[in-house]
């Protein structure tokens, strides 16, 4: 791996190190929604997992990053535009999930949603 | 174009080691780091500075229209500096934390806050023409403007929900619906001049309306005027100012959402929301009122333009600075004036005005003014004048080309 | 020094590290609130990467929207403040050791991809002001101002922009609105 952080302050980045930061927040997404208990923290995860792949989207279409050809140009853009509206609306009708079974259910606990359980 | 300022202070610096058999080259640290602190060190100030003319100007302007004096005693007459002692009263308070309180989140929300205010100061530009006077010239100011000055509403949440006192949460809760909420007007009124112009940039915004006041987007049609009463009742409510200051209801709520806070750390929510009312001031100046091309051409018309020499241009753009920031104060004097003139208004009526009549109204004038637009695209002064050769000209800078080529965007 | 990649370090090591301290918080205000620098940083990058309007765009409705939300959301459903749910140390082992591999095999793809190293010709030089939002505000109206050059005749008739997943996208956005606000009501309990 040519990782080095010491030769980073004087070269050009490419879309290879900005994968690595959007494989960190993917990853901790994961980890996130996997570990919390709280249907919040859950919700939480789930942004953080959009945001990574956000942030492969804009690197892959920079210009500043890749070659002449190489880019996915102005695709890359929109759809992290589309990602970011869609996360507006998931976060919201998962807010209003979460509200509702906490009126139910008294408690935001997601280990407590298993009345469905056979 | 702070890289240009950066490699001037280079070169400057160069000059300067050369003396000592030394040569800085072209983009070294020095000159960048320096350029930096130059630009921060500038937006803190006019941030910090205003604070304190603000508050003293409401004080002042309260005491009249309450009939009274306002501060009379520091700093002579007029009690110039009420405000230093103020601060300085206030530096030496007692830092109070309750006990119940998130000790890190309650710490940290004044700053927050803060930043959030002074951000948005980075894309706001002062002087347009061709060497603008602006920290960072972003194609999407207006954007970026409204979207870090939308981060404040969390400092709010985060001070009233780490205080654990019920004042400070409902504080904090009529915040967030309130700001939540005017959000969407307030982005559809500064839609209409973004439409007007065709561009995002700040820069390019006020250039658009150089010229006498006719070219202003304020009289461009009936549906603008109509539009900047909205902005700014919408950005009143969005830095939470009376009448829609709901969150820090003295009357009900004790102090709001800065209820626990005491010292220095409270004079920061002041200090931010001073500055937000100066930067949504200073945004509707440029949207509407023509920026830092006033009433009257002066710069123009006594030759202060860059074509004529760099120290014409820069005495234009000073000029042009001073036209900006008095617009902005007295559109911040208005602001003062509504708040001691009107009564605070219920959480309902609140949002009664944002999404019953403000959205509404809003959109209404924007379809109003993209037809008035189609239907006269060349003509300015409510469509009684032709619009100057110059404005209608005037391109977005790095617009052309890169359009016309096409290629990787 | 490069800048670009001084910055691109400043933020993106911001952006971990607060990712990172989201997963270690127990805390759900706290999580909110290393999650709103983690997605601030996030902008940095977007910012820095030559798409200022989707960076405004991540602040304006992540920042400023979603996460006013969720904060929104702690607040009318935590029972006593300052609420915090543990989770067992080896659920949280398990989900490390798996999320290491899963980091590792990730970036170990992303560094063997020739396409995606460093390149020192890029296309558009670093210090180029980019204009962002006029192409994509076109795009959305089924204009590619970036495809005029599209030489396959066939390739540049699909090139009709993004006017239908817009449209698609206002119209699923109107609907959960809707939705959420019928979720949220307050229900009349029948005594």
């Amino acid at each position: 791996m040519n990782f080095l952080l010491a030769n980073l302050l004087s070269e050009p980045v490419g879309v290879a190190h900005y994968m690595v930061v959007g494989a960190v927040l993917f990853t901790c997404g994961i980890v996130c929604m996997a570990t919390k208990r709280n249907a919040l923290g859950v919700l939480m995860g789930v942004e953080l997992v959009l945001n990574g792949a956000n942030i492969n989207l804009i690197a892959m279409g920079s210009p500043y990053l890749q070659g002449e050809n190489a880019t996915l140009g102005l695709d890359g853009q929109l759809m992290a535009l589309f990602v970011i509206v869609l996360a507006a609306a998931e976060a919201a009708v998962l807010l209003a999930i979460t509200l509702n079974f906490y009126n139910s259910a008294g408690s935001v606990d997601i280990d407590q949603a298993d009345q469905l359980r056979g | 174009m702070d890289r240009d300022v950066a490699n001037s202070l280079n070169f400057l610096l160069d000059k300067l080691t050369g003396l000592l058999g030394r040569s800085v080259p072209e983009d070294h640290v020095a000159g960048h780091l320096i350029a930096a602190f130059l630009y921060v060190g500038l937006l803190l100030h006019l941030v910090a500075v205003s604070a304190l003319v603000f508050i003293w100007m409401e004080r002042k302007i309260a005491g009249r229209i309450q009939d009274r004096l306002g501060p009379t005693r520091v700093g002579g007459k007029f009690g110039w500096l009420q405000t230093l002692a103020d601060g300085l009263k206030l530096l030496t308070k007692e830092d109070l934390t309750p006990t119940g309180a998130d000790l890190f989140l309650f710490r940290i929300a004044p700053y927050v806050g803060f930043c959030a205010s002074l951000g948005a100061f980075i894309a706001i530009p002062f002087a347009g023409q061709d060497f603008p006077f602006v920290a960072q010239h972003l194609n999407v100011g207006v954007f970026f403007v409204l979207a870090v000055m939308g981060i404040e509403v969390f400092s709010v949440i985060l001070a009233g929900y780490a205080s654990a006192s019920k004042w400070s949460l409902f504080g904090a809760m009529r915040e967030a619906a309130q700001v939540v909420s005017y959000e969407v007007p307030l982005g559809l009124c500064v839609v209409v001049p973004v439409m007007l112009a065709g561009s995002m940039d700040l820069v390019h915004l006020g250039d658009k309306q150089q010229g006498w006041f006719t070219n202003w987007y304020l009289l461009h049609d009936p549906f603008t005027f109509v539009i900047f009463w909205v902005y700014f009742t919408c950005a009143t409510a969005s830095v939470n100012r009376a009448p829609f200051d709901l969150a820090e209801a003295e009357s009900e709520l004790v102090a709001g959402f800065h209820t626990e806070y005491s010292g220095l750390r409270w004079s920061f929510f002041f200090m931010a929301e001073y500055g937000s009312m100066l930067a949504v001031s200073l945004l509707g100046a440029i949207l509407f009122l023509g920026g830092w091309h006033g009433p009257v051409p002066v710069a123009s018309l006594l030759g202060l333009a860059w074509e004529n020499g760099p120290v014409w241009g820069y005495l234009g753009n000073l000029l042009g600075m001073v036209n900006l920031l008095a617009k902005a104060v007295l559109l911040v004097t208005v602001m003062i004036w509504v708040r001691w003139t009107l009564p605070r208004l219920r959480i309902d009526q609140v949002l009664t005005t944002c999404l019953k009549y403000c959205t509404p109204i809003a959109a209404a004038m924007f379809l109003g003014a993209a037809t008035w637009h189609m239907a006269m695209p060349d003509r300015v002064f409510a469509g009684l004048l032709q619009a100057p050769e110059a404005n209608r000209l005037l391109a977005e800078p790095s617009a052309t080309p890169r359009l016309q080529k096409g290629g990787n965007l | 020094m490069h800048w670009p990649s001084f910055f691109f370090l400043l933020f993106g090591g911001f952006a971990c590290l607060f990712a990172v301290a989201v997963v270690l918080a127990s805390n759900i205000v706290r999580m909110a609130f290393y999650l709103v620098l983690s997605l601030a940083a996030t902008s940095g990058l977007f910012f820095l990467a030559g798409a200022d309007f989707v960076g405004a765009m991540q602040l304006m409705i992540y920042v400023g929207g979603t996460m006013v939300l969720l904060v929104f959301g702690v607040m009318l459903t935590s029972q006593s403040p300052f609420v915090s749910m543990r989770t067992s140390s080896g659920q949280m082992l398990t989900a490390l050791v798996l999320g290491g591999t899963l980091l590792f095999v990730l970036s170990f793809t992303a560094f063997h991809v020739p396409a995606w190293q460093p390149t020192h010709r890029p296309a558009v030089d670093p210090n180029t002001p980019l204009l962002t939002a006029t192409p994509i505000g076109m795009a959305l109206e089924g204009y590619r101002v970036d495809q005029l050059d599209q030489p396959d005749p066939r390739i540049r008739q699909g090139m009709s922009g993004y006017l239908f997943p817009f449209i698609i996208i206002s119209v699923h956005l109107l609907v959960v609105l809707v939705g959420a606000a019928y979720l949220a009501r307050a229900k009349r309990r029948s005594t």
